[in-house]
């Protein structure tokens, strides 16, 4: 064998897992986007009264490789007047943030996706923010009035709001004591509680914090439809444009992943140490086969035949997960495997639902104005994660160095935090009706 | 005005980057500009500096088109102006050749009309909730608002068989009998509307982003408007009580209870108050008329060929949208010899650069949807 040879096979030895599952991120988190994106369009549908994509597959089930497809085939164009190659490039940066960020993230306790960082947490935030970097240079270069407005927007909104996140996610450090993702949810497993009880006003920010990270309304200015027609990504078509929206939607994925792991108590079950509540442990396969019975119940109601069929298939995949999801409780050797596959479930609930809240949002509330969302950010929501940061810090030296009770020290210092959130809302409200009357008087309104 | 002016000037020299102005066009095509309209913008940053209209594009030339048509002819053509209020310029139409021929539509025809015209106005309405509210990045009020306006087409459709474009009405009264169940279908609507109406005030009403972003966006005091001719809910949200159904009632308006609301401010946040009151009124008559439509005929004394002496005559109604007017001149034959149409939408317009200046690109697209203009009567 040649040296070279040997090489790449020793480099191959060495690094195969993180090559394999760098593979698979890239493989199968587009196609999970496409879903979230076909979910997005369901809940939407449902919200206002309609049925949302229903023709592509039964209940729409294939629109997402419909829309790849589309996506893919499309005229490709570049703007005269762009910068060629870093339009070329922006989109890919999103993306590589995006799917990069997702490496180093857990999604059970024995199911990590590519590597066990000591500094997860922090690479995960790090990386992702990396991805608006994708969106100013897009912004930019497309040499679009539109595109700059967002990609302007876009930079302002993430200094502004990644402190605020970045502050929150500080008090679950606090709390924890360590930076690696496994350690922290270990923590939460020690505290016998989840940290967004001890920490609420913190998952709060971070829940906020979120939504303007990642661009979702009633945030999401840089992309403002019906202003900014869209925004960043308005010169972008085809693939790039599916790069920009991959990246979002991967996004996403990452910032819930990141609060259920922080906040949420990652994989561990409701009330993990409470041993009278261990037939909880069945609930995953109980809950995929009730929705495989759904699905025969209305496998009857389908007008078309194959719309039937479709629907016992289902149903029969969900009772081979469930059944999947049973067979260690059946064969006492294969008992070390519950946690792990009811770790995966608990933790893909609790993102979807996290993400769930964020569509929720969408559907429900009109957009910030871009003052607004400033004023937010630096009059509210900044000064109380700083608060809060320093609120949960006394907490616990009142539990460390007094021996205060941990929950006392938490209300009361979560009191004090409340009350100081109130005053800055009021605070705030008084200087937009002092700004409001102030424009009344003269007619350059909302000036300075 | 002046004083703005010179401010802005004193600001862009002051500036220390020595930044230029950006000058965005928006528009034609342009997901919240309603239709073909096109606005330049100046822009300091975000801020608007100053606007102006670029319009046109959806020109037909409706008012020469007049010149060469008889007068029953042109009456489908005042349809396609203010296409999702079809019915009220029908009525102004039909009510203005009325006059010109001094003649008068019988009492049913009037309620009937009155009844058509005031769901229109609801559904006018709707159209420029649902939109407004999606330009402030509110999705969903949008379906409900169709959701609600659809069940009112289909009373047109059943009526006329129409849904859009109607020509209901025609010179002297009306061509169709009320269908047999056309009372029962309009208190439907009525009865479930009140329920509806309370979904879009959940939904924005107390909401705060909503009042953030519309709370002294656009104000435009009384004196400002009546110098513009501003009209409508516009007018009426600055706080001056005219609405020409109340002032000079026109069909059989006089016959029936409602109030006219009016805001304070002045501002998108009053303005949408005034259009929220004014559909549960338009609610209250329809309830109001369908409770006794009077029986006989439902054509006037007009003859098959429209002949009116020389002569001229303006007359104007209360369009969903403001003061919608026809100044019809005959010269005695069968083609009107000129017909001017003071469209709403058209002067209201005027008032945009007035109102945004100073107020922040996300503004723009509020306070084009709270004119509540259809591009289709800006241009004619």
């Amino acid at each position: 064998m040649s040296p070279a040879t040997q090489a790449v096979l020793h480099f191959l030895q060495t690094w195969w897992v993180e090559l394999v599952s760098g593979v698979v991120i890239v493989a199968v988190v587009p196609l999970i986007a496409g879903y979230v994106v076909l979910v997005e369009r369901k809940l939407m549908a449902d919200m206002q009264a309609r049925l949302g994509p229903m023709r592509v597959g039964p209940h729409g089930l294939l629109q997402p490789i419909a829309d790849a497809v589309k996506l893919l085939i499309k005229e490709d164009i570049v703007p005269q007047d762009a910068d060629s190659f870093i339009f070329w490039f922006a989109p890919v940066i999103s993306m590589v943030a995006a799917l990069t960020s997702m490496g180093a993230l857990y999604f059970g306790p024995d199911f990590r996706v590519a590597q066990d960082i000591n500094i997860g947490i922090l690479f995960v935030i790090g990386v992702s923010s990396l991805g608006f970097l994708g969106i100013i240079l897009g912004g930019w270069a497309s040499n679009s009035h539109y595109s700059i407005i967002g990609a302007i927007r876009s930079t302002a909104q993430l200094v502004s709001y990644e402190t605020a996140g970045g502050l929150a996610i500080i008090c679950a450090l606090l709390l924890s004591g360590t930076l690696r993702i496994h350690a922290i949810v270990d923590a939460q497993s020690d505290h016998h509680v989840w940290f967004i009880f001890l920490a609420p006003v913190a998952f709060f920010t971070y829940l906020v914090a979120s939504i303007a990270e990642t661009n979702r309304a009633p945030f999401d200015l840089p992309e403002a439809e019906s202003e900014l027609v869209a925004g960043y990504m308005t010169e972008y078509s085809g693939f790039r444009w599916a790069l920009y929206f991959l990246g979002e939607y991967a996004n996403m994925i990452v910032v819930a992943s990141v609060a259920t792991t922080l906040f949420l108590g990652g994989w561990l079950r409701p009330f993990p140490n409470v041993h009278w509540l261990n037939w909880l442990d069945l609930l995953p396969a109980l809950f995929i086969a009730l929705v495989g019975i759904y699905c025969i119940y209305r496998a009857g109601k389908q007008p078309v035949k194959i719309q039937v069929w479709f629907m016992w298939a289902v149903a029969f995949a969900c009772f081979a997960v469930a059944l999947i999801f049973l067979v260690p409780w059946i064969f006492a050797s294969l008992k070390f495997a519950i946690l792990g596959l009811n770790g995966a479930f608990w933790f893909l609930l609790k993102v979807s639902a996290y993400i769930y809240v964020f569509m929720w949002l969408r559907f429900t509330l009109p957009r910030y104005r871009f003052d607004q969302l400033m004023h937010l950010g630096w009059y509210i929501l900044i000064p109380l994660a700083i608060v809060n940061v320093f609120s949960v810090g006394v907490a616990l030296l009142l539990e460390a160095e007094f021996g205060w009770n941990r929950w006392l020290a938490l209300i009361v210092t979560t009191a004090f935090t409340l009350a100081i959130a109130l005053f800055l809302v009021r605070s705030h409200d008084k200087r937009v009706a002092a700004a409001s009357s102030a424009s009344a008087a003269t007619s350059d309104s909302y000036a300075g | 005005m002046a004083d703005t002016v010179d401010q802005d000037a004193t600001h862009s020299n002051d500036t220390l980057l020595g930044a230029d102005e950006l000058i965005l066009n928006m528009g034609p095509q342009h997901p919240s500009t309603h239709g073909v309209l096109r606005v330049k913008l100046k822009l300091d940053g975000e801020r608007v500096r100053g606007a102006e209209c670029v319009i046109g594009y959806l020109h037909r030339g409706v008012e020469k088109i007049a010149e060469n048509r008889t007068y029953q002819q042109f009456a489908p053509y005042v349809d396609r102006m203010d296409y999702v209020a079809a019915i009220s310029n029908g009525l102004g139409y039909c009510e203005a050749v009325e006059k010109l021929l001094n003649v008068e539509a019988p009492i049913r025809a009037k309620v009937i009309r009155t009844i058509l015209t005031e769901l229109q106005r609801i559904a006018s309405h709707l159209v420029w909730l649902g939109t407004h509210a999606l330009d402030i990045g509110a999705l969903t009020p949008l379906f409900y608002c169709f959701r609600e306006r659809e069940e009112i087409l289909k009373i047109f459709e059943k009526y006329c068989g129409a849904r859009l474009t109607t020509h209901a009405f025609r010179i002297g009264g009306l061509q169709y009998e009320a269908y047999d169940d056309f009372e029962k279908d309009v208190e439907r609507f009525c009865k479930d509307f009140e329920r509806r109406i309370q979904e879009y005030v959940d939904l924005l009403t107390g909401n705060s982003i909503w009042i953030g972003r519309t709370r002294n966006v656009g104000v435009l005091n009384a004196a400002d408007c009546i110098a513009l001719g501003a009209t409508g809910p516009i007018l009426r949200a600055a706080g001056v009580k005219w609405d020409l159904r109340k002032a000079q009632p026109y069909a059989a308006y006089d016959r029936y209870q409602f109030e006219i609301p009016t805001g304070t401010n002045g501002d998108t946040y009053d303005r949408y108050m005034v259009r929220m009151e004014e559909m549960r009124q338009s609610r209250l008559i329809c309830l109001q008329a369908i409770e006794n439509i009077p029986e006989g005929p439902i054509f006037g004394k007009v003859g098959k060929v429209i002949k009116p002496a020389p002569g001229e005559i303006y007359h104007s109604i209360e369009a969903p949208k403001g003061i919608l007017g026809y100044y019809v001149v005959s010269d005695g034959t069968v083609q009107p010899y000129r017909v001017r149409i003071r469209p709403p939408s058209f002067i209201n317009l005027q008032a945009l650069d007035k109102m945004i200046r100073g107020h922040l690109v996300a503004d723009v697209v509020a306070v084009i949807g709270t004119l509540d203009i259809v591009l289709g009567e800006v241009d004619r």
